[in-house]
């Protein structure tokens, strides 16, 4: 009964979402990106004295452009899913359609899993095709290709999945509306944080330093999304810098590790858990 | 081993008697209590509807019908009380699978045709509904040639519709209607008046929550009058409406006759109007009384049998609970 209720109801989350024209609004934005980083790229190949980089510095050009793109991308998967998780529990509480679903024999807990597996679903499955979409064109343009292409799309779609819990935990306590705007302000906060823990660590400042640590724990978002550029970009390219790396935004010092991925799936486990409780207890 | 087959007949004995009690009530409700800040919404309201039987569920706005009814449902989680649905506790998801229901707050995924919106409530409540059947549950509520519509586009009475369609497609045992005509025209009313009989003919229990006391009076066979969050008054509608009155046209009434008046009941006079008040279902009372007046040589013009309204009484009932609080 509840595998049922599960199936079904991220079915229709899916099916929700093609109708509900969010699809062709991600769509018209990635197909947006894509011809316009296709551009940019074929452009630096012509006219910047691209060929006349040695080719360590050619890769690390790309690598930093292509996770520029990517993280252009990301924020499209975020703000799409944010604002998708948000209505589709919340403001169905709200308009009453729950109501009437939820009188059925079915569980709360198998709802909203279902909800989040739909969701889950859609989110990943545009991180990898418009990702992978933007990886072919880089490779057609200026002949590169990341060296873990598939790790880091999955990361990406990692990074998605915890902004989407987190968004339908939000959405489970605050108007949908809201829930989304503060998912997303949120995500951007800790990407802001990252980028300081990064100037810290070059300045070889702890202080500063520790900010991007702890927001990375706080939010795995941007944690996950360093592991993802890490994937992207071009590791002998990027060993020609010195300690510095550490400041530039669009470059990752180092994989990432087993135990943060492991916090990554915890966190998403809690979150997920208490978006749960709280719904559970919800009157309706 | 000589227990064994002494042990089997015991089962068999106790499966014959769990076999032959009668089934449990659609839904039996104890003590239930629900607070909204420090506002009691619900404060210990219990009630059952039994099988096949029709029950109205009336009072006025803020009585907390529509927390009652969520409560049932387990939609809203009570503070205190017990809820048994279809003989399992409400708690239990299972329970609902033979109940529909139309909220009052009829909303239904506007992305999805009304076909579509059936198909996902039969896949929910674990049903094998055949295609045609979902198809005949739409005709029932005279939207045949919208299922294949976004919900989107329908007008608010075509979404009600929809949620009766929703409530009964998935062949209920116990049907929960809350306000299921306010979206509707006379016509509309009139289609969920018979739609209520039918299922009460088909042995379906039904509580309804409507405003509408005249509907209530026509089709249910008990009622529950609920105010401020209490019951006021439940019974069946004989009971409910038990005082019955006769009005009678009468001229050159004598003090024996006025006398002979008294003896029936009490009496309200009003010109030659005289209206008597008869306690008790008694079919002898009226046949009576003529007799004896004409024997008296009163001049009776008409006799009139009357009944007070489901209308009057609930009327009667709340502004004594006023009258009470103040």
């Amino acid at each position: 009964m509840t595998a049922r209720t599960v199936l079904t109801i991220a079915g229709l989350t899916l099916r929700e979402a093609s109708r509900r024209r969010v699809l062709y609004a991600l769509a018209g934005l990635t197909i947006a990106l894509l011809t316009l980083s296709a551009w940019g790229f074929s452009r630096l190949a012509a006219e910047s004295g691209f060929a006349t980089l040695t080719s360590g510095q050619a890769r690390l050009v790309a690598s930093q452009l292509l996770n520029l793109v990517m993280f252009g991308m990301s924020l499209i998967a975020a703000l799409g899913t944010a604002f998708l998780a948000g209505p589709t529990l919340a403001g169905e509480v709200e308009s009453g359609i729950s109501l009437a679903v939820l009188a059925r024999p079915v569980r709360r807990s198998a709802v909203l899993f279902g909800k989040w597996l739909g969701l889950v679903v859609f989110g990943s499955g545009y991180v990898m095709i418009a990702g992978l979409a933007q990886c072919l064109v880089v490779r057609l343009t200026v002949d590169y290709w990341p060296p873990d292409p598939a790790a880091a799309l999955a990361l990406l779609a990692g990074q998605t999945i915890v902004l989407l819990t987190l968004g339908l935990l939000l959405s489970t306590v605050i108007s949908p509306m809201a829930s989304g705007v503060v998912a997303v302000g949120l995500f951007g906060a800790t990407w802001v944080a990252g980028v300081v823990g990064g100037i810290g660590e070059a300045l070889g400042n702890d202080g500063v330093a520790r900010v991007g640590t702890i927001s990375r724990i706080l939010l795995p978002t941007d944690g996950l999304w360093r592991g993802a550029m890490h994937g992207f970009q071009d590791v002998s390219a990027f060993s020609q810098l010195g300690p510095e790396r550490a400041a530039f935004p669009f470059i990752s010092a180092a994989p990432l590790t087993f135990a943060y991925l492991t916090w990554a799936a915890v966190w998403v486990a809690m979150v997920w858990g208490l978006a749960a409780l709280t719904f559970l207890r919800r009157d309706l | 081993m000589a227990a064994a087959p002494d042990l089997t007949s015991e089962v068999r004995a106790a499966a014959r008697l769990v076999a032959d009690l009668p089934p449990a009530p659609a839904v039996w409700a104890s003590g239930l209590r629900k607070r909204y800040g420090r506002r009691p919404a619900v404060d210990g309201v219990s009630l059952h509807v039994d099988r096949g039987e029709v029950m109205g569920l009336l009072g006025p706005n803020g009585a907390g019908k529509t927390t009652v009814i969520k409560m049932l449902l387990g939609l809203v989680r009570p503070d205190a009380g017990e809820v048994m649905l279809l003989g399992r506790t409400a708690g239990d998801p299972l329970a609902r699978a033979r109940v529909g229901y139309l909220p009052e707050l009829f909303r239904y995924q506007p992305w999805l045709t009304a076909a579509e919106v059936l198909a996902l409530h039969v896949r929910l409540s674990g049903a094998r509904i055949p295609v045609q059947e979902q198809r005949a549950c739409l005709e029932m509520v005279g939207l045949a040639d919208r299922a294949d519509d976004r919900v989107g586009s329908f007008s608010k009475g075509m979404q009600q519709r929809l949620g009766l369609a929703v409530a009964l497609v998935a062949r209920p045992e116990f049907v929960v209607l809350d306000e299921p005509t306010s979206a509707l025209d006379p016509l509309g009313r009139v289609d969920v008046r018979d739609l209520v009989l039918s299922l009460k003919d088909r042995g379906v229990s039904v509580l309804l929550n409507s405003h509408l006391i005249g509907e209530v009076e026509r089709v249910c066979d008990r009622v529950v009058i609920l105010d401020q969050g209490r019951v006021a008054a439940s019974g069946t509608l004989a009971e409910l409406l038990g005082q019955r009155e006769v009005r009678m046209h009468l001229t050159g009434v004598t003090p024996a006759a006025e006398a002979r008046l008294a003896t029936a009941g009490d009496v309200e006079r009003s010109g030659d109007w005289f209206t008597v008040d008869l306690p008790a279902e008694d079919d002898d009372t009226v046949p009576d009384l003529v007799r004896d007046l004409t024997a008296l040589w009163v001049r009776v013009h008409a006799v009139e049998p009357g009944r007070i309204s489901l209308e009057e009484r609930l009327l009667g009932i709340l502004r004594a609970g006023n009258e009470e609080t103040e």
